[in-house]
């Protein structure tokens, strides 16, 4: 089990406020983690500590193997993109690439056959030619979820997937994930809880600070005691002994 | 001004004219359409307007006022974005304030001068009929370098320009891009005050790419098409201008914007052609 990343007594805030306090954590190779907590609890802050967009107040980070290639894939909570912006969806999936390529080397056609595999992929190669302003919201999430996969990334971090996306596309996705997870490690963000216990394997609680959970099933009442109080939603009529049968117990 | 009295000189003031329409289209053309692309003709406007305090600078110690121009839109530009990213300020509240700060500096540095300003009237204004071969080659240098950034650097722009934050999750070099850039946008406003003005560089930088915008949505086609737009809108008003013998500055910006009402026009009657097909099809 190669570890990827490891974070040390990490203390993370903005301005004056500390959101996160002392977070330990480390992440493998072909771990498949869901993220959870409340609003405002610190999940995307936690993300921006591991993808260097935020650096710590106190402790440390480290990130094996990051040196070559793409490192990290990311699907952002919120964008703050302008819509407006003169780009082609083609374009926005090749900007995964980016770690990848040297600053002088050009993007070749089997780049753009990829970014056309992938679009076909996510039911959008259609669209490769049109700009974001054509596109609806659930359209552009599955372009930005195709940025973070293109370069097939050794950490795969999705901020809220599901948000703007179809159902249906929904469980395309998960099915997806599960099977780029053989490849990847994988955090996923979600109030979901009850939806993607079904195939993750470990839960990070994160509020204020990190519980980690060494399973994919959780009951409401060990959430309470990582100070997570978050109702666990079942969705049809699966009862939880369900979810005990895919438990992929870590000990 | 326009007074062609022997042939020779008409020659050679409208070549110079014509060669430096060329290489202003190329530099304003792709520029411009990076501004306009970042939303940033507010702060082209502030830089190019605060760029006045140099001009009177340069007036008032004896030196090129182009010279002072140059030395304040960059601090300008700098001074606006370390503003609004290190404190409080707002970036457009910042721009209102440097913009302003700028001219009146200006305006004291002329007052201060002995005797009166020469030119300054082509500095508020413009002349593209009074390029010196030393203004021609600077803007070659320029036109040159930018193609060139452009060319190599295309896609990396690109992509920090579209999302920072992204580019910045996979280490690439945002900071050094944008604070480049900006330094390319204040000099590239300078050196075309001498064809346009101060008044009017704006119009170079933002009317041939919305007309672009228009037709073609992705950054690399507007810059292509504003150069071909900007250069045959310089060409028919310094035309237009010379045999109707009104200034040459604003008939250029004046034919910029017919361009731009009637491409307007043409892709409104396009589009409605095209939705009465495709509603008579789907009947
Ligand atoms: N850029 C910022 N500047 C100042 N405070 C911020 C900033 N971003 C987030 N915060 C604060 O940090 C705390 C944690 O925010 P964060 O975005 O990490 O929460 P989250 O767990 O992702 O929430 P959500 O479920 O709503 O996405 C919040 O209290 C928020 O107000
Ligand atoms: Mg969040």
């Amino acid at each position: 089990m190669t570890k990827l990343l490891q974070l040390t007594n990490v203390s993370a805030g903005y301005d004056r406020e500390v959101v996160l306090r002392d977070v330990n954590f480390a992440v493998n190779e072909r771990d498949f983690i869901g993220v959870i907590g409340p609003n405002g609890g610190g999940k995307t802050t936690l993300i921006k500590i591991i993808l260097n967009l935020l650096n710590p107040l106190q402790g440390t980070v480290e990130r094996f193997g990051a040196t070559n290639g793409s490192f990290t894939g990311y699907l952002p909570q919120q964008s703050h993109i302008d819509k407006k912006f003169p780009i082609r969806v083609l374009d926005i999936v090749l900007s995964g690439l980016m770690s990848e390529k040297n600053r002088f080397e050009r993007y070749s056609v089997a780049d753009k056959q990829k970014v056309m595999d992938l679009l076909r992929r996510m039911g959008i190669e259609n669209l490769a030619l049109r700009t974001t302003s054509e596109l609806s919201g659930g359209q552009l999430q599955r372009v930005f979820i195709s940025r973070a996969l293109i370069a097939s990334p050794k950490l795969l971090i999705l901020d809220e997937p599901n948000t703007y996306v179809d159902n249906r596309f929904e469980s395309d996705l998960y099915e997806l994930l599960s099977e780029l997870n053989k490849n990847m490690a994988i955090m996923i963000v979600s109030h979901d809880v009850g939806t993607i216990s079904y195939f993750v394997k470990t839960i990070a609680c994160v509020n204020r600070t990190l519980h980690y959970h060494l399973s994919n099933v959780i009951t409401e009442e060990q959430l309470t005691a990582y100070n997570c109080p978050l109702q666990i939603i079942t969705h049809g009529d699966v009862p939880h002994t369900v979810l005990q049968k895919h438990d992929h117990h870590h000990d | 001004m326009i007074d062609p009295i022997s042939g020779i000189f008409a020659y050679s003031f409208l070549r110079h004219a014509t060669e430096a329409a060329f290489l202003s289209s190329i530099s304003c053309g792709i520029i411009g359409a990076y501004i306009v692309a970042r939303r940033m003709v507010f702060i082209s406007g502030g830089i190019t307007h605060a760029s006045f305090g140099g001009i009177g600078l340069g007036y008032f110690l004896g030196l090129n006022p182009l010279l002072g121009a140059a030395f304040f839109s960059i601090l300008t530009a700098l001074g606006i974005r370390l503003a609004s990213k290190r404190s409080e300020i707002r970036e457009d509240s910042a721009i209102g304030i440097l913009w302003s700060l700028g001219m009146a500096i200006g305006i004291i540095f002329i007052f201060l001068t002995p005797g009166y300003a020469p030119n300054l009237m082509t500095y508020l204004f413009g002349s593209i009929l009074t390029v010196t071969p030393i203004d021609l080659y600077l803007m070659a240098g320029l036109a040159v370098f930018t193609l060139l950034l452009f060319t190599v650097f295309y896609r990396t722009i690109l992509f920090i320009s579209f999302d920072e934050e992204y580019a910045r999750s996979h280490n690439a070099p945002v900071e050094t891009v944008n604070y480049l850039l900006l330094a390319l946008v204040a000099l590239v406003i300078v050196l075309h005050i001498r064809v346009a003005g101060i008044i009017l560089v704006i119009s170079y930088l933002t009317i041939p790419q919305t007309t672009a915008n228009i037709f073609v949505s992705d950054l690399k086609k507007i810059m292509f098409l504003s150069v071909i737009i900007s250069f045959l809108g310089s060409m028919s008003g310094l035309i237009i201008s010379y045999y109707l013998n009104i200034p040459s500055g604003a008939t250029i910006i004046f034919v910029f914007v017919l361009i731009f009402l009637v491409a307007r026009l043409f892709k409104s009657l396009q589009t409605r052609g095209h939705m009465q097909r495709s509603l008579q099809d789907g009947a």
